[in-house]
């Protein structure tokens, strides 16, 4: 108690809790999101087993990620707000450095340099780290000054934004480098970026189009886009991909064929259909109540994620958990758009359903830093 | 200074975040909307349509050939069966770049140019999703050199095939013909429904000529693959009508007698049962062995088949054209009793030579010295006078012996189910004008009077002539299937010679048992310890040129020139249940070469058997013990109440009483 009394005056040296604190407070766990995870992670196990082809393994590596997301998520809210804050710099340094090192010497997969691997550790991608140091590192600088960010703190945020971004699209990993990018401008535009300045850049971006499409895109990028506005055009090549997501979401109707009778996927009709087109095996299995159970799973984690923002006290852990609550709603939209051929084929998974490490671990880890935004609070205000 | 102003600013910037945080969470709703809308649309309003996509992309229509109808003989002796083999084939749309696929099957296993050229002809016709074959008969070890590499060729399979077989090889060549894959005119023929599937088509003989009931209905299945192509499951499947079974009239017993007996000559036998028109035997010497033709002969093997002078390829039976010589005089004989232009008592003086109207070039006889002052009818037909044809000839004019010849099956295709009959000529003035633009010559009426001239037949035209006489101007169609899978065929009758006098046949078959049986018969040397009465006709047609237009090489020219020896003949007198036509290509004379080959057929026909290997012995009265058994035939029309002494069954009781 003397400690509790402590803390409110002190809250960054405060390192445990009363006995009096609920116990989601003391364990620094938010037990709504914690909830929502949960469902969502099992879904995706159900999810995975049939579109990875009946792979019990695929699903147990899955599992064992999960298992280690949700500790990275524990760990990262036990770190606290505040040493979040004072470690953000460093890691968002570290991180550029990573991004560097796999433009150097990274490991190759379908045409693009991903994958780090450094002795000892398992294989990683740096770049899906990234996605959450860059809206912690926007977050943590504009926290720093006044708010809304004045012209030069813009500019600067567009720095911190611009290095990762660039370093992804080298590898290049354009569905990243977007998402990256996108969590970035989340954050600035949470903190009252000026509407003159967003709509300067969208004149902007609309002028620069022509010039990006013809000096900037690489090829299998504009084929990507060329292939949205007409699957039918390249049936085999690009086009085969959104064709055949698009006949597996179709096929699966309002009820889905059933779990392990979706045809498309395991016909192998569906490409990628573990990874990231999950989102048409689950479709075709579960139906239009598959994809509606999922997006109030998804919904109802975001929710809480904008629940726990708004009720933050400081700039900072406002602006870290709205941007990462976003950002991960719009990792969702892009997905699900780009699988439905509402958006431009780019590689961006379908959060904690899709098979993949890294990026279920850094997700979670996201979480852990909302859950530790969430529980500052409330300890603060108990 | 700084916490101050952050102190300072936190409502504004609590005020701030939270007028974003509304905008985020419409934009938020916004896509949330639009996400909704788009699973909505395409989950159930154009569900209907991804459905059947769906169903397009996996479910597909696979042919399932027939199985091709087998062929019996008349004891159900099995002679062409179906049998497994290997193929290596592909599907188009699944092996995604062909060349890249030829290139990696050429590396496991050995393709011929040959193949590859015809897969590549046949690949732009064929129905979508439908496989192609490269190779044909793949041996266990290609099939394991293919399983090692199947990861790397996507659409390509090994497909069991039946493909057929014949297990007496050469012996039934001719008679039962062969299958062999489809060719590119039949293909563009074919319907292309109907054959999918099927490599194997009929190329000649029965197999050609019953191709439609041998190869039954194609069948479907309709089965899921997966984006690969691998068929995972069968779903709905449309069973293939199988081909109907053949059960020919041919015996295969009588035949290997009949192949054997010709050896290593060139020539050809025909035996047929007078009272139906079916063929007993078909054989042309030399043959081949068909079975190579149907996995695909090899081009060098296949041309020295081509390239033989003894042209084995040629079915001698129903395309080698001949004069027919003297056979044809017993038919003269009758026609010109028809026409009343001779009597049976009717005499001619044989100098040895005939001069038309008395004077001008000789006529000779192949007698040097004749047949004496007055030859009758009888007697030269016994003894193959000439003069007394030529008389006859001339009396009777090359029109009426052109139509009363017609009506024994001469000059015309005589209908039996072969493919690739050879029509024969019987002339006559508008075919000599129609065909070599001469008006006819009162000579030339000689020449065709003793089977010589213009005249051309083939042994199965005088297999039916001989026939027609026996069963006294019953004149059916030869054929060699009797049950087209499990109907009998009636017997066809095509023409019924009209003699007012019945008598006259009994006179002309008289005259042809004394070519056998009389003291002076050409054919005398046969009668040894024979058990029944042959009557018959020899026969010498002397070789103006090869009758096939097979043009021969020049260092064979000297054994070719020789004559040809004929010989036809129909048994037992009084009840013909057989009648044979016989040719020895250069044989010379037809009592020394051909009348022996025809003795040894009848008497494989018409004695019972006594070996138990044997298919054969149609002796049991008891019904036959399957379908595809004997004693099928039905009663032979009763034309000739006289002829009572041997049952008509099949032969049973060896007909000794006609001794």
């Amino acid at each position: 108690m003397k400690r509790g009394d402590f803390v409110r005056q002190m809250p960054e040296s405060a390192r445990d809790f009363g006995p009096g604190a609920p116990i989601g407070e003391r364990l620094r766990i938010d037990f709504w999101l914690l909830l929502i995870l949960l469902a969502l992670s099992g879904y995706g196990l159900v999810v995975l087993y049939s579109a990875s082809g009946r792979d019990i393994e695929a699903v147990k590596r899955q599992g064992l990620f999960m298992l280690l997301g949700f500790g990275a998520m524990f760990a990262v809210a036990q770190m606290g707000v505040n040493q979040l804050r004072r470690w953000t710099p460093l890691a968002y340094l570290g991180g550029c450095l990573l991004l560097l090192a796999v433009d150097l010497v990274g490991i190759g997969a379908k045409g693009a340099q991903r994958w780090l691997e450094i002795p000892g550790l398992p294989r990683f991608q740096p770049s899906e780290v990234m996605k959450l140091m860059v809206p912690l590192a926007v977050s943590s600088f504009l926290a720093a000054s006044v708010l809304p960010p004045r012209f030069l703190h813009v500019v600067i945020t567009l720095a911190i934004i611009g290095l990762p971004m660039a370093l992804v699209l080298v590898q290049p990993d354009l569905g990243t480098a977007v998402l990256i990018t996108a969590a970035g401008l989340i954050v600035l535009f949470l903190a009252g970026l000026r509407w003159i300045y967003i709509a300067v850049v969208v004149v902007g971006l609309a002028m620069a189009a022509p010039v990006m499409w013809n000096y900037v895109l690489y090829d299998y990028q504009k084929q990507r886009v060329l292939t949205l506005i007409d699957p039918e055009s390249d049936k085999l090549g690009t086009g085969w991909n959104i064709i055949q997501s698009k006949t597996a979401i179709g096929s699966g109707g309002v009820e889905g064929k059933g779990w392990l009778h979706g045809t498309q996927s395991h016909l192998d009709f569906l490409p990628e259909g573990h990874t990231d087109f999950i989102i048409a095996a689950l479709a075709e299995e579960f139906g239009f109540q598959g994809v509606v159970a999922l997006l109030a799973l998804y919904i109802a984690l975001v929710g809480r994620g904008m629940w726990i923002a708004l009720r933050a006290q400081d700039s900072f852990s406002r602006l870290a958990a709205g941007g990462l609550t976003l950002t991960f709603f719009v990792y969702i939209v892009v997905n699900m758009g780009m699988v439905s051929g509402l958006l431009p084929v780019v590689g961006v998974p379908l959060p904690l359903i899709s098979q993949g490490g890294t990026a279920l671990i850094s997700l979670l880890g996201g979480f852990g830093i909302i859950m530790a935004v969430g529980t500052e609070r409330r300890r603060m205000l108990g | 200074m700084a916490e101050q102003l952050s102190i300072r600013d936190t409502l504004t910037e609590t005020r701030v975040f939270s007028k974003r945080a509304v905008v985020a969470t419409v934009l938020v709703v916004l896509a949330l909307a639009a996400l909704l809308g788009r699973y909505f649309h395409l989950q159930v309003i154009e569900h209907e349509v991804y459905r059947t996509q769906s169903d397009r992309n996996r479910i597909h229509a696979r042919a399932v050939p027939p199985r091709r109808g087998l062929i019996f003989d008349r004891h159900g002796v099995v002679l062409a069966d179906n049998r497994p083999i290997f193929n290596l084939v592909i599907t188009r749309e699944r092996a995604g770049d062909i060349d890249r696929t030829l290139t990696t099957i050429g590396q496991s296993i050995t393709l011929d140019p040959v193949d590859v050229e015809r897969f590549r002809k046949r690949m732009p016709r064929q129905l979508p999703f439908e496989a192609v074959p490269l190779r044909f008969n793949l041996t266990e070890e290609e099939i394991a050199r293919l399983a090692v590499n199947r990861h790397l060729l996507p659409g390509v399979e090994v497909e069991a095939e039946l493909v057929r077989h014949y297990p007496f090889g050469a012996l039934l060549a001719h008679a039962v013909g062969y299958v062999g894959r489809i060719n590119e005119a039949e293909l563009i023929a074919l319907d292309q429904t109907d054959y999918a599937g099927t490599n194997l088509i009929g190329k000649n003989g029965i197999e050609k000529f019953h191709e439609d009931a041998l190869h039954g209905s194609v069948g479907y299945e309709n089965v899921e693959t997966n984006a690969r192509g691998r068929v995972l499951r069968v779903l709905e499947r449309n069973d293939p009508g199988a081909g109907q079974d053949l059960v020919l009239e041919l015996d295969l017993e009588v035949q290997r007698v009949a192949q054997e007996a010709l050896g290593a000559e060139r020539g050809a036998v025909v035996a047929i049962d007078p009272q139906t028109g079916g063929v007993i035997a078909l054989a042309s010497s030399p043959s081949f062995d068909p079975n190579p033709f149907v996995s695909g002969i090899g081009s060098r093997a296949y041309a020295e088949l081509r390239d033989s002078p003894d042209h084995p390829l040629i079915n001698r039976a129903i395309q080698g054209l001949y004069p027919p010589g003297s056979t044809v005089k017993p038919m003269y004989a009758l026609a010109g009793l028809f026409y009343g232009v001779s009597t049976p008592t009717s005499a001619v003086s044989d100098p040895g030579w005939y001069q038309l109207g008395g004077v001008g070039r000789r006529y000779r006889d192949w007698k040097k010295w004749g047949h004496g002052g007055a030859v009758n009818l009888s007697q030269a037909i016994t003894e193959s006078c000439d003069v007394y044809f030529y008389d006859l000839a001339n009396r009777m004019g090359i029109q009426r012996m052109h139509d009363f010849s017609l009506q024994f099956g001469l000059g015309a295709a005589t209908g039996v189910d072969q493919s690739a009959e050879r029509r024969g000529v019987m002339p006559s003035n508008a075919w000599k004008l129609a065909a070599i633009g001469e008006r006819w010559y009162p000579g030339e009426t000689l020449s065709v009077g003793i089977g010589q001239g213009y005249m051309l037949a083939s042994p199965m035209q005088l297999a039916v002539m001989t026939a027609t006489i026996a069963s006294r101007g019953r004149h059916y169609r030869p054929r060699l299937v009797q049950r087209v899978g499990g109907r009998a065929l009636e017997p066809e009758l095509l023409h019924a010679v009209e003699i007012p006098d019945p008598g006259h046949w009994d006179t002309i078959t008289l005259a042809m048992e004394e070519v056998v049986h009389g003291p002076r018969g050409t054919a005398k040397a046969i009668n040894k310890n024979l058990s029944y009465r042959i009557a018959a006709k020899t026969g010498t047609a002397q070789v103006v040129g090869i009758a096939q237009n097979a043009t021969y090489d020049s260092a064979a020219l000297d054994r070719n020139q020789r004559d040809h020896a004929l010989f036809v003949a129909f048994a037992p007198v009084g009840n013909p249940r057989i009648a044979v036509a016989v040719i020895i290509e250069n044989g010379e004379h037809g009592s020394t070469t051909a009348a022996p080959v025809a003795r040894k057929v009848m008497d494989a026909y018409l004695l019972p058997r006594d070996d138990a290997q044997g298919p054969a012995s149609p002796a049991p009265v008891a019904p036959a013990p399957t379908a595809t058994a004997v004693s099928t035939d039905p009663a032979p029309p009763a034309q000739d109440p006289a002829a009572v002494a041997i049952p008509a069954a099949p032969a049973g009781p060896a007909p000794e009483d006609h001794l």
